[in-house]
Order: C-alpha cells, then sequence, then structure tokens
C-alpha cells in the first residue's frame, strides 16, 4: 500500500459513460439544491444537523466532482471521497423519497463507488471481501465441502428436536432453494438449523445448493459490479441447475435486493427479470403462516418492535407482509416510527458492518437515530429479519444502553411453533 | 430597439423556449431508450401518476408534511408564478392583439396582489436560501442567477403597471427583455424542472414501486 499509483482517469470515466443514462442527466440538471432532503438522512440527523451530512452534499463532493473533473483527480482527493461516500451514506434511499424531483441519490453515490473502486480507493476489507467472493465463491473464505458438512452436522443435531430432520443438498425439483448468508455456515450454524427446522414442519419441498449458496452480495457496496454480477448469476445457475421454482433468501436484507432486483441488471438479464423466482424468509414465513401450514402454541406475548430492513422494506417489497407477519406471530407488535418504506436505515447497512472496526465509531454515531426510535416504542424485544441491522442493533445495544433482546423470525417461529406428534423425537427413558 | 425586443425577441423567445424544451425532452426520451431500460421493463403508470400529482398538491407528499413552511412558501411562488403572467391584462391583450387568441384575464388588483405574493415567496426562499445551512452549503451562484432571472420579470412588470422608477415606455421594455430572458433560460438551466420534474417523478413513482415502495 506504501507506493502510490497514479489516478487513471480513463478508469473512472469508463465507469461514467456506463452509467451515463437519461435519468442521471435529469437529475444532474434538475436539482434545485433546495436541502429538502436534508432531514430524511439519518446520518444528517444523527450529527446534530450537521450541513457536510446532507445528501446533495455528499453527491456534489464525490460524482458532482468526478464528473465535472471527468475523472482527474488526485489520490488524495480520492482518498477524502472514500469517507464520504462509504462512510458518510449507506444508500438507504430514503433521501430520494423525500425530494421533490426523486433525485436517486444513493444510486449517484453507488455509481461514485464504482469510481473509485477502480482505482482502489475502498475501505479495505470490502476489498478483501471481493476476493474472498471470486476465490471461494462466497464472502467468508469457505470452501463449498465445509458447507456442505456444516449443513449435515445441523440436520444430524436438528434431530434432537425433530425428527427425521433433513438438509437437503442438490435435490432436484425443490420447490424451494434456500440460500443464506455465509455467516450462518462460519458464526452461526443454528441458523441454518432453525430455517431448516421451520421448512421441515411446514411440509415444504426445499434443497440447497453445494455451490451458489451464498446470498449476500457485499460487492454490491464495494462499487465492483463485475463480481457482484457473478455472485448473483451463481446463485441463478445453481437454481436453473436443479431446476428449483423459486430462490428463497435467508433474512438478509441486502441478499433480497442484490438477487432480486440489480442482479438482473448485472447480469443482464432479458426484461430485468430474475431467471428463477427470487423470494425472502419473512414472505415463505408468512405464506406458511397464511396457509396454516405453521401452527402456534400460542403467540409471543412481550412487546416487541420490528426492524424494516432498508433492502426488505424500502428497495424491496416486503415492508407490508413483514408487518402483518409480526401481527401474526406477537400478542403485542408495537412498530417503530417511521416504519416500513419509510424507516430510518440503522447505520449496518450498505457495506458498513463488513467495513470492520475503523468504522465502528462513525456507525455508533450514525445509529442514534435508530437507537432512540427502539427507545422509543418501550419494547425490549427488536426482530429483525437481516444479519447486517442484527449486527448494528446489536452494536447499538451496548453503545446505548437499550438492554434489549434480538430476535429473528426462524427464531421465533421455532420457539412458538406446535411440532406434529409425528415429528417429535422419540422421548428418552431417563 | 424597442421593436425589435416588443416585435421579433418575443417571438425568438418563445420559440427557443418551446423548440429549446422539446428537443431537450426528446433527446433525453431518446437517450433513455437506450440507456433507461430499468424504467421501461418496469413502468407503472398508476404510481408515476401518483408520484407527479401527489408531489403537485400542497401537503400531498410525506416531504410536504414534513416541511410546512417550505410547502407554504414554494406552493405560493409556483402558483403566482404561472397565475400572474397568464391572467395579466397586459399579457391576453396582447396575445389577443397579435395572434387573436384570448382568455379571459383577472382584474388588476388581483394581479398586482399575485405579483407581490409572488415576489414575498421570492424572497422567503432567497432568505432561506443564505439563512438556513443545509441550503446554504449547497447553493452555487447559478442558484442565485436563476432567482434573479426568475424575479426580474416579475419586478419590471409591476413597475411599469404601476409607472414607477422609470418611464413607462422603458419598464415595459426592460420588463419584455427580462421576460424573454427568463423563458430562454428555462430549457437550459435548472429552470428545466418545468418538464424535468415530470420525467423524474415518473422514472422514481415506477423504480420505488416496483419494491412495493411509495415516493410520495
Ligand atoms: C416575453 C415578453 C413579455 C412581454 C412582451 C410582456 C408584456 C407585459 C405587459 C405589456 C404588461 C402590462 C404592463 C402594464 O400594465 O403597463 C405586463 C405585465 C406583467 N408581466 Fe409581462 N411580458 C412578458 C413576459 C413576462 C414574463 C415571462 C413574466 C413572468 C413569468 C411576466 C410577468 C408579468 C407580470 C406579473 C405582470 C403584471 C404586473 C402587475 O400588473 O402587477 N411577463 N407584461
Ligand atoms: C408546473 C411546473 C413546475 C413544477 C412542478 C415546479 C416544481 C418545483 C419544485 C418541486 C421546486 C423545488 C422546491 C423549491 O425550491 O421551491 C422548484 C423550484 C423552483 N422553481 Fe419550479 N416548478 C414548476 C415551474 C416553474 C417555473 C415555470 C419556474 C420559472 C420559470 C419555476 C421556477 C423555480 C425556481 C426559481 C425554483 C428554485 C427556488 C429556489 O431558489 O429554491 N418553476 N420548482
Ligand atoms: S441514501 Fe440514505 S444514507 Fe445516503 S444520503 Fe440518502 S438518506 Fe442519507
Ligand atoms: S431534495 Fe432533491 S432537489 Fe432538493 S437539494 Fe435534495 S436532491 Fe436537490
Amino acid at each position: 500500500m506504501s507506493e502510490q499509483k497514479p489516478v487513471n482517469a480513463a478508469d473512472i470515466r469508463a465507469v461514467l459513460e456506463r452509467n451515463d443514462s437519461a435519468r442521471l442527466r435529469a437529475w444532474l440538471k434538475t436539482c434545485a439544491s433546495c436541502g429538502l432532503c436534508s432531514e430524511s438522512c439519518f446520518f444528517y440527523l444523527a450529527n446534530d444537523n450537521n450541513p457536510e451530512f446532507m445528501p446533495q452534499y455528499k453527491v456534489r463532493k464525490t460524482l458532482g466532482e468526478l464528473i465535472k473533473r471527468q475523472g482527474e483527480v488526485s489520490r488524495e482527493e480520492l482518498e477524502g471521497m472514500k469517507e464520504i461516500a462509504w462512510a458518510r451514506c449507506t444508500m438507504c434511499r430514503r433521501c430520494s423519497q423525500y425530494c421533490p424531483f426523486g433525485i436517486d441519490m444513493g444510486l449517484m453515490i453507488n455509481i461514485a463507488r464504482q469510481c473509485m473502486r477502480t482505482q482502489n480507493v475502498c475501505p479495505e476489507r470490502l476489498m478483501n471481501i471481493d476476493q474472498s467472493y471470486v476465490e471461494f465463491g462466497n464472502q467468508m473464505q469457505i470452501p463449498d465441502e465445509e458447507f456442505v458438512e456444516t449443513c449435515e452436522w445441523m440436520a444430524e443435531e436438528g434431530q434432537a428436536t425433530i425428527k427425521d430432520l433433513e438438509i437437503p443438498i442438490d435435490k432436484q425439483d425443490a420447490r424451494i432453494m434456500f440460500i443464506v448468508n455465509s455467516r450462518e455456515p462460519k458464526y452461526y450454524p443454528q441458523d441454518i438449523q432453525e430455517a431448516a427446522i421451520v421448512m421441515h414442519v411446514a411440509g415444504d419441498n426445499w434443497t440447497m445448493p453445494s455451490h451458489g449458496w451464498e446470498a449476500t452480495n457485499l460487492s454490491m457496496f464495494s462499487g465492483n459490479i463485475g463480481v457482484a454480477g457473478m455472485v448473483a448469476q451463481s446463485v441463478y445457475d445453481a437454481a436453473l441447475k436443479l431446476n428449483a421454482q423459486k430462490i428463497c433468501v435467508t433474512e438478509c436484507g441486502h441478499a433480497y435486493r442484490a438477487a432480486k432486483y440489480e442482479g438482473p441488471y448485472w447480469t443482464k438479464q432479458p426484461n430485468g427479470q430474475a431467471p428463477v423466482e427470487v423470494t425472502h424468509a419473512v414472505a415463505l414465513f408468512h405464506e406458511y403462516m397464511k396457509e396454516g401450514k405453521i401452527k402456534l402454541k400460542h403467540k409471543f406475548k412481550d412487546a416487541i418492535t420490528l426492524q424494516h430492513p432498508c433492502n426488505l422494506s424500502r428497495s424491496g417489497d416486503l415492508g407490508e407482509k413483514a408487518d402483518e407477519l409480526m401481527e401474526m406471530l406477537c400478542e403485542n407488535f408495537i412498530p417503530m416510527e417511521p416504519h416500513r418504506e419509510w424507516s430510518h436505515c440503522c447505520c449496518g447497512g450498505g457495506g458498513f458492518i463488513p467495513m470492520g472496526p475503523d468504522y465502528k465509531r462513525t456507525r455508533m454515531v450514525a445509529g442514534k437515530v435508530k437507537a432512540e426510535q427502539i427507545k422509543k416504542t418501550g419494547a425490549k424485544y427488536v426482530l429483525v429479519p437481516c444479519h447486517n441491522c442484527t449486527d448494528q442493533i446489536n452494536d447499538l445495544n451496548k453503545e446505548y444502553d437499550l438492554g434489549i433482546k434480538i430476535v429473528s423470525f426462524k427464531q421465533l417461529i421455532c420457539e412458538l411453533m406446535e411440532v406434529p406428534p409425528h415429528m417429535q423425537p422419540e422421548e428418552e427413558d431417563e | 430597439m424597442y421593436a425589435f425586443v416588443n416585435g421579433p425577441l418575443v417571438w425568438i423567445a418563445f420559440a427557443v423556449f418551446i423548440l429549446g424544451s422539446i428537443w431537450q425532452v426528446a433527446a433525453l426520451y431518446r437517450m433513455s431508450k437506450r440507456t433507461d431500460k430499468v424504467f421501461y421493463n418496469h413502468y407503472n403508470s398508476g404510481a408515476a401518476a401518483s408520484s407527479i400529482i401527489n408531489w403537485l398538491i400542497p401537503f400531498g407528499s410525506h416531504s410536504w408534511r414534513e416541511h410546512p413552511g417550505f410547502t407554504v412558501l414554494t406552493f405560493a411562488f409556483h402558483i403566482c408564478l404561472l397565475a400572474a403572467p397568464i391572467f395579466a391584462l397586459g399579457h391576453t391583450a396582447t396575445l389577443a392583439f397579435n395572434l387573436n387568441i384570448s382568455w379571459p384575464n383577472l382584474p388588476d388588483s388581483v394581479v398586482d396582489a399575485l405579483t407581490l405574493v409572488f415576489l414575498a415567496a421570492a424572497l422567503g426562499i432567497l432568505i432561506r436560501r443564505f439563512v438556513v445551512p443545509q441550503v446554504r452549503i449547497v447553493t452555487e451562484p447559478k442558484d442565485i442567477a436563476v432567482w434573479v432571472i426568475t424575479a426580474l420579470p416579475f419586478v419590471t412588470g409591476y413597475m411599469a403597471a404601476h409607472k414607477m422608477l422609470l418611464d413607462p415606455d422603458t419598464m415595459l421594455l426592460l420588463h419584455a427583455l427580462t421576460g424573454c430572458l427568463m423563458l430562454i433560460c428555462i430549457p437550459f438551466t435548472k429552470l428545466a424542472h418545468v418538464f424535468l420534474f415530470f420525467m423524474s417523478r415518473a422514472f422514481i413513482g415506477s423504480e420505488f414501486a416496483r419494491r412495493g415502495t411509495k415516493t410520495w
């Protein structure tokens, strides 16, 4: 890292050219500099309304400069822009709902990130993750065999609760091909087991692929769209090979957005649709509950609130379903204000969590808005259907002394559901 | 000079405004066919319409409701901006005389009032620009220039009607000149939002609707 390569402006221009679109031109021309986007941004709010955190200013200082100077900037300037594009915006897109012209500043920050990524100006850890996707197909350097072994282990262990629990790998013609966040095999294998239990009890026909099982797509946030497309393609390929009816993404926000909405464009699918329908655990569990495939012993009794991940409830279509699922599972659901598509970002997204300890302080400061939202509900349980949000809200819990407990849908369902007698393991004699 | 300004220049200004706008819209439309497939793939006419209409209604969008003061200011600004010149007797009479098209005008006192409300709102918007930190930080010289270009025809129109400052003919000359300047600037500055507003709102309405999300 010591010797500094000069900036290659041609690379930056190539990115600008690739992203040159009628809508971008309209946005650049039409912005009235009215400042209405300011209070929509949690960075701005959490940093005491410091105007340098208002969305348009951040775009102007990054993409705006890169366009104006056609990439002819110094490395120091790029380093400065990096601290804006990655550390002052999570691309949550809330500001575009507040701009009178609907200018999508999250997208513009993403273009700035793509420009910088060509010069390897990007938080180190995100670049390492790009590399891990290329070498291993997942963000955590897990060989596929190890993943399969973890699944077998989890199935076996789970048989203590559910008789004959299976985690079918590479089964053909399944209805659901379930894909996970590689954090699950790496650190939280229990998550895989819980999801398996829910699908098993619901009697679903499901499988997981031995390759293409990684749901995350952090290259969307590093700005390496080539790798992002490769990751999305490997998921589509797995589903096509297994002839699965649907791809179901685990409780993870950006993974759903990547596979369902952005992936089709990175991989140039016709009509912008994924080749295999993409769904999400929230929608799947919603369906199980609605159709009575899962029955509860009782609903969850304590006061509980729900974190709406930006990539599920704003850049994804699950805000309403998540609320409905909460109502079906909980007696005392207290929504945060604002919620659903108007929800504030918790600051775990946009690559922040994997950016690591260097950015933790920034993350804790900006997370204040979410911490206060949670506090206001008075609930001591927070349901979080996203891995990045989970990490962030866990950290916020400590930082702001929230005294909360974080649960996922699969965890809650496993706790509350009725297991049919034939699935209960035979009682062992004491 | 006077003959030119009040004759050919007005024609030129309207031609630049109308043809320039059509050209801008057409160029973006043609480009979008190539670069904005995401719009055509997921176009949703209902969401596009809602995304436009709700933002045209005072307090119709979340953002308007959360910024009540500014909403009042900008709607006063824009309503008077459109109503005053369209219904000013000076304009309808000129049009009726030259082109034989006519529509009812508003009484002078009402047009005066609209003009003054406009100027007050414009002043409010300008002061806000300098006083509110998150607006000041993104203010560039061009924002001030556009403000001046927009306000001048109202100032001069009012002064001409009330025979203030200069003799009415000179003031009318200045008025026509500044009016023409404003029209000419519409397609080429941020005033292009007159038509871009509808395009960008239609886009974002559809783009978020495919994710089940509202932008109003
Ligand atoms: C393009 C050439 C234009 C011409 C030839 C023109 C001509 C005139 C004339 C003859 C009057 C009547 C003045 C009087 O009563 O003595 C007038 C008034 C007025 N004009 Fe224009 N105008 C033009 C453009 C504009 C534009 C672009 C605007 C603003 C958008 C504008 C805003 C006004 C207003 C607000 C008044 C009325 C002021 C009042 O009665 O209080 N004009 N104009
Ligand atoms: C019917 C179409 C129009 C729509 C929907 C519209 C909408 C808007 C919106 C949403 C803004 C941003 C908020 C604000 O700063 O007030 C704005 C600003 C502005 N509009 Fe319009 N507008 C229209 C027509 C016009 C026209 C015809 C003019 C004058 C030629 C104009 C002049 C301005 C100016 C000068 C600003 C910036 C105010 C500032 O400095 O903050 N608008 N418009
Ligand atoms: S996308 Fe989100 S984080 Fe980025 S500027 Fe907009 S509101 Fe702020
Ligand atoms: S709200 Fe939209 S028009 Fe206003 S400053 Fe922000 S980006 Fe520009």
